[in-house]
């Protein structure tokens, strides 16, 4: 199988490592920000380990560390492992970093 | 050709493989027609059976040079031993399965079938004890009753203790076919890459048809074919396309293919696998037709083709028709007779039986005729002659019987007479026939477009499977598609090519498809005949139609339970003559359709692939890439003992002439920096630069401590986390400008880290301004140590740097002019606990680095050392490591929890607050020292209170770092030992299963060496 790199074109699968689902956010917050410690765990909590296991597409972590080291997100069939479409992560090849909320 | 005859001398030279006996006179070729065939009688050629010298010719395989020698008996089934001849004339081949090659190239199950004839080619059958005609082994047949489906499971039950003594001892010398070579592949295999948009499996003439409709139309084309020959059936069965002979069609086609740039013609290349998006396997057996391969060509290769379309023309497979003995030598497929015959001029048997319930089985009674033998009979259940067939039972005189064949009649020497029994009326009679011809009908080869979990289509019409949803991008065209006709094949395979370059974008014209007539194909289904006598479906794992049939009685009706208790399509042949044989005899077994019962999951490879194959060069010294420190050759040169740290080789010691083991040259390196001073490469640590205007904000989130209020100019212990809180990994990362920071990682961890900043950086932390370069191999790091290490530096750095403890103190980090005019970066940091500086220069000067340090250090007594003096050196002073950074320890466990800041946000904060990580009974880190101080410490070794029972109640951590402290006198260690912390000065007890080890430790600091750290500040 190929995975189309955004910037390096469609390389063999085995340059690529596999994270996982894209979709929980790091949890922000601020040290003794106010927020009880309780609810900033449990926020982690899910973050870290909770994950749903889907069957169909999904939005997935990859990483081309055998080429552009850059952190990609695919969206991916699960099923019949086609993959949709392949971006780059937010920072990823970024000449100048992005400003928060861009 | 024709004027050949056998008394020809052999032109060529004697046989490369030795043991083919010189000089005693080669049998004849008792059974070698005169016929044309696609042999070259000019080349002929010599080989060995089980030790019997034969002749052959180029063009043969061992095969038909053995049926062309009348060699009918080649091998002894694998569970029963009865006598087994070849039933085939393709790469499905169930039963002719010959130790090929000698010594260490000696390969068992090699198919006679598809195993091209070389000059000395050495082949023994298997499975025989001691011989092929006599084999001993053959008394199972006896115990028949015994062998039936699921007899392990039945019969080694009990009692227990039989098993490892009696039955596995017992089972692993019956089982398998066949001995492999017990010394290494003296052969080399290869791996390669191919991309092309449109490929076609398989030349037979729906494959060359596509192969010409893409090629024309201007497609990259690559088309595979197993054989060594193009040209599938049509090398057999010949025909008229376009009007021309088949074969002189073919040459026509094959010159075509052969002028378009565009094709590659890969022959003796099998597709064994489809994999996801487009991604082809193939091996290509590209020595396997000689003795040994060329000097530094390869034996095999394998392909891994990319392909946006794909076009299967694979064929079709003849199956057999399940009677009592059906596996008797010489009962063979009708249409592989018509391969020997036609192709290779060999003919199987002078009087020729014919047993057939479709059209196409009747082909078969021409070729035999016009080969001068005699078609005795030709049994079909159908009652009636096919309409196309019946001017041949005038033409030959043919006697036609409506019944079918109950039972076979035969020894070693293969088959003597059949019994035919009378469809309408039961009667049998005895005919007497030398080969028995079979034709139950074809089966498409659905095998290459079911590997995506394709169901394939039951087709009552030509009662088969044909495929079903063909993986995204494949086309499935000709008899692989069911279409059994030659016109319908050149029509199938044209459209199927000219569809799949159009898919691709080709603009050229695929030109008109060749045009053959549409022979009419009739069957009706006969799977089984009822009798008495074994009735084989899967001949190479002698599974019978009463396995079968047992198997449902005994609730094994799922087609996969039918598979696993019979074994039932598990050889190496997959089942490729069997599978289909067995689902149609469990469907009336169990009163379902045969669509109902289904077909089991095909999976690749579709062909045996050798392991070494799949290897390819990655074995031995290139099993993975190798990694040499900047002064690995100066090291070397100095006599260095190698340790392989990962990719790394790394100087583990360096001995020393007189010196009687390791630990004598270990000791000797560290008392000679504890004294004087040495050096180490340390270049394998992972180096990272980090820059950005956000660098110091990055590394306060990746970091426990904190990086952005480190001084330019300074270096910092820091420690990093994974998300769930425990300890990742460790190093110094150095402030070389306000937005320059130059992290470095362990030795294990470079790489994982890396992909983990990055993460940080692109994923995490977009909004950051840093970005991160990979360093590790620009930049040759030595570590210098010792007291004298100041002294033997300042020789090598221009005079004028200035580096006394007020000039470059203990963390300090500054360039650092060499003299000669080399720019340095120079660190003052320690990891053996003595004043050490680690120098870092450019990689290409590692080398001169250490025969400087060598020649500059030589009043001080100077010496290079390995990674075990590092290592005791670092637990002397109690500095966690790999063995302590395992993957379950927090910050605190290692005694590093005050580093966490608590002003700020990181990494793995919030999860190694949790309460378990957190807890005040977590194993933590020690120190170790056996109380007998002459006891050597283990690493591994457990931890349990003093005079407490060993056990998992008792367990209170492990030994996880040992070392003989030069400086103690003793060996010592680390460890994780619960609330260890607290019990300093307490004697516990040691216990070590591994080596029946009981003794009493101290609990101490693990800090053995200056706890106050006087000597590393110099």
């Amino acid at each position: 199988m190929r995975i189309a790199c955004p910037f390096c074109g469609e390389r063999e699968n085995g340059e690529f490592t596999y994270l996982g689902d894209a979709a929980p956010k790091r949890p922000n917050f601020v040290v003794d920000g106010g927020e009880s410690p309780e609810r900033i765990e449990d926020a982690f909590y899910d973050y870290v380990y909770l994950r749903d296991n889907l069957a169909g597409v999904m939005r997935e972590y990859w990483y081309h560390g055998g080429g552009c080291r850059s952190w990609l997100v695919a969206e991916r069939n699960t099923v019949t492992h086609e993959f949709i479409a392949v971006t780059a992560a937010p920072g990823a090849g970024a000449a100048s970093a992005m400003r928060a909320g861009e | 050709m024709s004027g050949y005859s056998q008394s020809e001398p052999l032109a060529r030279t004697a046989p490369i493989e030795a043991n083919v006996r010189k000089g005693a006179k080669p049998a004849s070729q008792s059974h070698r027609l005169p016929g044309d065939g696609i042999i070259d009688r000019r080349s002929p050629l010599q080989f060995s059976f089980d030790g019997k010298t034969m002749t052959g010719f180029a063009g043969d395989t061992l095969a038909s040079a053995l049926v062309a020698n009348g060699v009918k008996l080649v091998g002894r089934s694998f569970k029963y031993h009865r006598p087994r001849g070849i039933v085939t004339a393709g790469s499905e081949e169930p039963s002719a399965l010959v130790e090929m090659r000698t010594g260490a190239r000696r390969e068992p199950n090699t198919r006679a079938t598809t195993q091209e004839l070389y000059d000395g080619l050495i082949a023994n059958s298997q499975n025989r004890w001691p011989s092929l005609r006599r084999d001993l082994m053959s008394i199972n047949q006896l115990f028949a009753p015994i062998f039936v489906a699921g007899f392990y499971y039945k019969t080694f039950m009990w009692p227990a203790r039989f098993w490892e003594a009696i039955y596995e001892p017992m089972i692993r010398r019956a089982a398998g076919l066949g001995k492999s070579a017990e010394l290494p592949d003296p052969d080399h295999y290869d791996k390669a890459w191919a991309h092309c948009d449109v490929l076609v499996v398989g030349a037979g003439p729906a494959g060359l048809s596509a192969a010409l409709a893409a090629g024309r139309a201007g497609s990259r084309v690559i088309l595979v074919e197993e054989d060594s020959l193009i040209g599938g059936r049509l090398l057999s069965d010949g025909g008229e396309i376009d009007g021309l002979d088949a074969r002189e069609w073919l040459r026509r086609a094959t010159r075509e293919l052969v002028s378009l740039p565009n094709v590659r013609i890969m022959t003796r290349t099998a597709l064994f696998g489809v994999y996801d998006g487009g991604t082809y396997a193939a091996l290509e057996r590209v020595s396997d037709n000689v003795a040994m391969p060329d000097r530094h060509q390869v034996r095999q290769r394998i392909w891994r083709i990319v392909a946006r379309r794909s076009v299967v023309t694979a064929g079709a497979i003849e199956r057999p028709i399940v009677f009592s003995g059906n596996d008797r030598p010489g009962v063979m497929m009708a249409s592989a007779v018509r391969t020997y015959v036609n192709r290779f001029a060999a003919l199987p048997g002078k009087r020729v039986a014919l047993f057939t319930n479709n059209d196409d089985g009747w082909r078969t009674v021409e070729t035999i005729e016009r080969a001068g033998a005699h078609v005795v009979a030709v049994i079909d259940p159908r009652h009636e002659v096919p309409v196309q067939y019946q001017r041949l039972v005038d033409t030959y005189d043919l006697r036609v019987l409506a019944g079918v064949v109950s039972d076979v009649k035969g020894g070693v020497d293969g088959v003597r007479s059949i019994v035919v029994t009378n469809g309408k009326n039961g009667l049998t009679q005895r005919i007497d026939t030398d080969c028995l011809a079979v034709s139950g009908g074809w089966n498409p080869n659905v095998g290459l477009s079911c590997f995506h979990r394709g169901k394939p289509i039951w087709r009552e019409d030509i009662a088969a499977f044909v495929p079903g949803n063909a993986p995204k991008g494949m086309a499935t065209a000709g008899a692989a598609n069911g279409e059994l006709s030659l016109g319908a094949c050149l029509r199938d395979g044209h459209s199927a090519g000219a569809r799949a370059a159009a898919e691709c974008g080709a603009v050229g014209k695929p030109g008109e498809a060749s045009k053959a007539d549409d022979e009419a194909y009739s069957i009706t289904p006969l799977w089984h005949v009822k009798g008495k006598g074994k009735a084989f479906v899967d001949f190479q794992h002698d599974v019978t139609a009463s396995d079968v049939t047992l198997a449902q009685r005994e609730g094994f009706e799922s087609v996969e339970h039918l598979k696993r208790y019979t074994t039932l399509g598990m050889a190496t042949d997959q089942g490729k003559t069997s599978n289909i044989n067995g689902l149609a005899i469990m469907a009336e077994a169990s009163g379902r359709t045969i669509p109902e019962t289904g077909t089991t999951i095909y999976r690749p490879p579709y062909a045996p692939v050798a392991i070494g194959a799949f290897a390819g060069h990655h074995r031995d010294e290139n099993f993975h890439a190798t990694r040499l420190t900047p002064s690995h050759h100066w090291a070397a040169r100095h006599g260095a003992v190698f340790v392989d740290t990962g990719l790394w080789k790394r100087a583990q010691w360096y001995p020393r002439a007189g010196e009687k083991d390791w630990l004598e040259s270990v000791t000797r390196e560290v008392l000679a920096v504890r004294n004087g001073v040495g050096f180490c490469d340390v270049s394998t640590l992972g180096k990272v630069d980090v820059r950005g205007a956000d660098a110091g904000a990055f590394l306060d989130r990746v970091y426990i401590n904190a990086f952005s209020s480190l001084a330019v100019g300074k270096a910092r212990y820091g420690l990093m986390l994974r998300e769930d809180g425990i300890v990742m990994d460790d190093g110094t990362t150095s402030r070389l400008a306000e937005d320059h920071y130059f992290l470095t990682t362990t030795t294990a961890k470079a790489g994982p880290v890396m992909q983990h900043l990055e993460f940080c950086r692109q994923v995490l932390f977009p909004e950051l301004d840093v970005q991160l370069t990979s360093a590790t191999d620009q930049w040759a790091q030595l570590s210098i140590a010792g007291p004298n290490a100041r002294k033997l530096l300042q020789a090598l750095v221009d005079p004028s740097e200035d580096l006394t403890n007020e000039g470059f103190p203990f963390m300090g980090v500054r360039e650092v002019q060499l003299r000669g005019g080399v720019t340095a970066r120079l660190f003052r940091i320690s990891f053996s606990g003595e004043m050490a500086f680690e120098i870092s220069v450019p990689a290409r000067y590692g080398a001169a680095m250490a025969e400087n340090l060598m020649i500059a250090g030589k009043p001080y007594g100077v010496t290079p050392y390995g990674t075990e003096a590092l290592g005791v050196m670092r637990i002397e002073k109690g500095h966690v490591a790999g063995p302590e950074l395992n993957g379950t320890t927090t910050a605190d466990d290692l005694g590093l929890g005050k580093m966490m800041s608590k002003k700020k946000d990181f990494i793995g904060r919030v999860m190694a607050g949790r309460e378990a990580l957190t807890a005040p009974n977590r194993q933590v880190v020690v120190g170790i020292k056996p109380v007998d101080r002459a006891r050597r410490l283990r690493s591994g070794a457990h931890v349990i209170p003093k005079g407490a029972i060993p056990g998992p109640q008792t367990d209170q951590g492990y030994v996880t770092s040992v070392c003989f402290s030069p400086m103690l006198d003793q060996w010592i260690g680390l460890g994780l030992v619960e609330r260890g912390r607290e019990r300093t000065g307490e004697i516990v007890g040691i216990h070590d299963p591994l080596r029946t080890e009981d003794y009493e430790a101290e609990i101490c600091s693990p800090v053995f060496y200056d706890p106050e750290g006087v000597r590393q500040r110099g």
